[in-house]
């Protein structure tokens, strides 16, 4: 039941968004401060859902050796940096854990 | 082809443009094609992303049809994929839909931008393009729009830019929750979430207050981890977002 629910309000409130200027247009102008605002709405929301992944195991903090996600993740990071390319970022991130796991 | 070029003669009897005068069909299915070609090279980096998003969303126990729906209900990547991180953490549905709806905020922006090339169009025509309106199908559309003086196909172009994208992430997702029994189950698929996370994240940091957003972003999201109900991320990104604002107003004084 609590999918479904998600699903149909999740859905009906991003369908709102995509028609909202779209429809409204004459109607309303997108203020200067909300415009401004929701330029960082991607980096904010993707740094706030990737730093706990990558620094919190268990719990608890961990900068460390042994925490292979997070090097992973730094590896990952450097990879997008220099190739810009969405595929090399995902696949030497993969690539990183299964050598690692293999290794460790 | 065949789906694409079905798809056509059905708005054809549509006829949706609203003047009543019948649309010119070479001229139209030229401009719903040409945004189908320009739309695929980024279907390369969207098809790896459904297969996945189709992989995670099971292993976070969803069923396959709810797997398949949610790409057909809330058709955004990044949101499905935190939406599917929050439901294998049991978080409240309320948490999960507040998150989906502040990701696919942005989408406020895409709309505005590009609100005064679809005016003229009937309401079935906005509503259909509303739906189809997604990062990758904006991008090529908005590139369209803004390099053509004459805008009379500029829908159909947008058209075929959208249901291209659609039909890829349909079809991705399905393949993904095809596969997604058939990986070995020591494979770590919990964590191609946050590395499809960075592959989006890194390209848009572009300027240096984008960057300082996502560092403030981060460092309360650690901060905040222990707040109830998973809310510490949602948190953490607002407060990343009003720092920029603020840092935003402050350069320009």
């Amino acid at each position: 039941m609590k999918v479904w629910l998600v699903l149909f309000l999740g859905g009906i409130l991003t369908y709102l968004t995509r028609l909202s200027f779209i429809y409204l247009f004459d109607l309303w102008e997108i203020p200067l401060w909300l415009r401004k605002s929701l330029r960082y709405v991607p980096p904010a929301v993707l740094s706030a859902l990737i730093a706990p992944e990558l620094f919190i195991r268990s719990g608890q903090f961990l900068i460390s050796f042994e925490n292979m996600k997070l090097l992973a993740g730094v590896v990952a990071i450097v990879t997008a940096i220099f190739t810009k390319s969405m595929f090399w970022t995902i696949s030497s991130g993969i690539i990183f854990m299964l050598t690692y796991s293999i290794l460790m | 082809m065949i789906p694409f070029c079905s798809l056509y003669i059905c708005l054809e009897f549509l006829d949706f443009d609203g003047v009543g005068t019948r649309l010119k069909t070479q001229e139209s299915l030229y401009a719903f094609l040409e945004g189908v070609r320009d739309e695929t090279p980024l279907l390369f980096a969207v098809v790896p992303f459904g297969v996945i998003y189709g992989i995670t969303a099971l292993e976070a126990g969803l069923t396959k049809l709810q797997t398949q729906l949610m790409s057909c209900i809330v058709f955004g990547g990044s949101s499905q994929f935190a939406a599917s991180k929050l439901f294998a953490e049991a978080a409240p549905w309320s948490v999960i839909v507040l998150t989906v709806a502040i990701i696919n905020l942005r989408h406020f922006l895409y709309s505005a931008s590009i609100a005064p090339y679809t005016q003229r169009l009937s309401f079935g025509w906005k509503a259909l393009l509303a739906y189809l309106l997604t990062d990758e199908a904006y991008v090529v559309a908005i590139n369209h729009y803004q390099k053509q003086q004459e805008h009379s196909y500029g829908h159909l172009y947008f058209l075929g830019a959208g249901i291209a994208l659609w039909t890829s992430w349909q079809l991705s997702t399905a393949a993904g929750i095809a596969l997604g029994k058939m990986l070995p189950p020591e494979w770590p698929l919990d964590f191609f979430l946050p590395l499809t996370f960075i592959a989006i994240l890194v390209p848009a940091l572009k300027s240096h207050l984008s960057i300082i957003v996502a560092i403030i972003a981060g460092v309360s999201s650690l901060l905040l981890y222990g707040l109830p109900y998973k809310l510490g991320p949602i948190v953490a990104a607002l407060i990343g977002i009003m720092s920029g604002f603020v840092l935003e107003v402050g350069k320009r004084q």
